[in-house]
């Protein structure tokens, strides 16, 4: 409160102008990666199931395939690039799902209070202590192979993330005079929840949802390195880089590399995009209180 | 004769094995102003949150209009929140950080009063015109606003559902003095304008003496002595009252008689008491 208004002004105009250029590329990355997957069938080079065993293990470079071959002479690139729309639209729906699994809970637990809250904590307690890759296999044991049951089987692994943040900040939010006044005005505990509570919240959700993007990722893709996610011949990074085993076996590393990076750069540049939402998101707080 | 618009009859309310308010009772005529006076945990802030609805009392009763306020429905929380608003002692956090502060007093105003959004843009630019801001205040945010003007939006933001009791809670007591009397003098307008009730909680004297008309002296939860405010002030009857009095700085201020006068009031002090308690909240 010691800041006026236009020191306030001008701090947050410079933060504005200094965004650090980590954050400009990792934004430039995922923009990349969402044209390509959105835009695959008209820029791939070539259809990504077509084999070619004449041309397989190509290195990349090779005319006609800059990025390479895999062993069955499919081209790498038009295979990342189509498996892009599954990497990143499954960890997607996982990140969308347990937001709203989290925040229902969250809020319930928060607003309820008393055993209701006890029972919802300790039940995202028990989910939080369970891997919950080992929960998507079990429900890929069940199911069988394909991405519906394991982003389900994720996005409740992913809920007591979210359920926790959620509560903790409707908890201290909520004993924020202001709660007191609209309820004072006869507001309900709900409509006061929804209207300010959760807009309130929405930066340091959107903040874990980056975080917890770039997690659903890595364990979509440890999945369909198993063989419990994508099937065949349908592409998605981490099934390319199980496929790519024997080729690295033979020391032929980069059909298996390749798609390996993108998941590293994926997850990196989501990672450095949640931290720098986090960061704005405490400044302004610390800013405006 | 006319009804009172406000009656408390043998109200109390126990947070544990503690008794925040004893068996206070108190009647509030429209248009008039009632003090509740008495040092920090004498059980006055208690009252207004219970007479708010953000206390269920232990028991007695609260009539509001000539009608018991007795369940929380949806209903009754509405119906309470027209006859009676209060304001909350901290200016700094009775608004949502995010909202202008003409949307935050649009509100209350959509949920009691619907009607046209032209209607309702109209009213609120009355309302900030009526408590003496402009729009451009309207348009800011509350972190921008200051303390007092902060107030001044609270109070709108009250007066948007024209309820028929407002409480005050400690309203002045965070700003500034020359702060507070333009706030006192508005809220003194306010009251000749529309006719509407104060219950006025509040450990300053001075401030108590300058709007009320009769008031209530509490202490540990009970009433110690009520009556005209004027008379209170002039000649106390309780010891109480006159070390509170007594406590307030002036010339030939004896700070060994208020702590005698304290102790011989008090052979055990409660916890955290001290002679200058009367100048916190």
């Amino acid at each position: 409160m010691t800041l006026t208004i236009p020191a306030l002004r001008a701090a947050t105009a410079g933060r504005r102008r200094r965004r650090p250029l980590g954050v400009t590329l990792a934004v430039a990355f995922l923009a990349l990666a969402t044209v390509t997957a959105v835009l695959a069938p008209v820029l791939a080079p070539h259809p990504p199931d077509a084999t070619s065993l004449l041309n397989s293990l190509a290195p990349p470079g090779t005319e006609g395939h800059p990025l390479g071959t895999d062993s069955t002479g499919r081209d790498v690139l038009s295979r990342i690039m189509y498996g892009a729309r599954l990497s990143l639209l499954a960890p997607l729906g996982v990140v969308l799902l347990s937001g709203l699994l989290g925040t229902a809970v969250g809020l319930l637990a928060a607003r309820a209070g008393g055993w209701a809250d006890a029972v919802l904590s300790r039940g995202m307690d028990i989910v939080f202590a369970f891997p919950s890759l080992l929960l998507a296999m079990l429900v890929v044991a069940v199911f069988g192979p394909g991405l519906t049951a394991p982003i389900c089987a994720l996005a409740v692994g992913y809920t007591p993330f979210v359920g926790r943040v959620v509560r903790s900040m409707a908890i201290q939010e909520g004993a924020r005079p202001y709660m007191e006044c609209y309820r004072v005005m006869g507001f309900g505990e709900w409509s006061v929840a929804l209207r300010h509570l959760l807009p309130n919240m929405l930066p340091v959700l959107l903040a874990q949802s980056a975080l917890a993007f770039g997690y659903a990722l890595v364990d979509l893709a440890a999945l369909s390195y198993l063989g419990l996610g994508v099937r065949p011949p349908d592409a998605d990074w981490g099934s390319m880089i199980a496929e790519a085993r024997s080729a690295i076996l033979q020391g032929e590393p980069w059909s298996g590399l390749l798609p390996g990076l993108a998941v590293i750069l994926t997850v990196v540049s989501v990672n450095v995009l949640g931290e720098h939402l986090g960061g704005a998101v405490s400044g302004k707080q610390r800013a405006g209180t | 004769m006319t009804e009172p618009v406000l009656t408390v009859t043998s109200l109390v309310k126990r947070f544990g094995p503690v008794v925040a308010v004893d068996e206070v009772s108190f009647e509030l005529m429209p248009g008039a102003c009632l003090g509740i006076v008495g040092e920090s945990g004498s059980g006055k802030t208690t009252i207004a949150r219970v007479l708010a609805g953000l206390e269920r009392p232990t028991s007695g009763t609260v009539t509001l209009a000539g009608e018991v306020v007795r369940d929380h429905s949806r209903r009754a929380r509405r119906w309470r929140a027209r006859q009676l608003q209060m304001i909350f002692q901290d200016p700094y956090g009775s608004f949502d950080p995010r909202q202008s502060i003409a949307r935050s007093i649009a509100e209350p105003l959509r949920l009691h009063r619907p009607g046209a959004r032209e209607r309702h843009r109209a009213r609120v630019e009355e309302l900030l015109d009526q408590v003496g801001l402009d729009a451009r205040a309207g348009a800011a945010l509350p972190r921008e606003l200051s303390g007092g003007q902060r107030q001044r939006a609270a109070i709108a933001r009250a007066l948007a559902i024209e309820p028929r009791v407002l409480v005050l809670d400690e309203a002045v007591a965070a700003l500034d003095v020359s702060i507070q009397a333009q706030i006192l003098t508005l809220l003194d307008d306010l009251r000749r304008g529309t006719g509407i009730a104060y219950v006025f909680v509040s450990h300053d004297l001075a401030v108590v003496r300058h709007v009320t008309d009769t008031a209530i002296v509490m202490r540990h939860g009970r009433v110690v002595e009520r009556g005209e405010t004027g008379r209170i002030l002039r000649s106390p009857q309780h010891p109480y009252t006159r070390l509170l009095l007594d406590s307030i700085p002036a010339p030939g201020w004896d700070l060994d008689r208020v702590a005698r006068d304290r102790r011989a009031l008090d052979p055990h002090p409660a916890h955290g008491e001290s002679s200058c308690s009367t100048s916190t909240t």
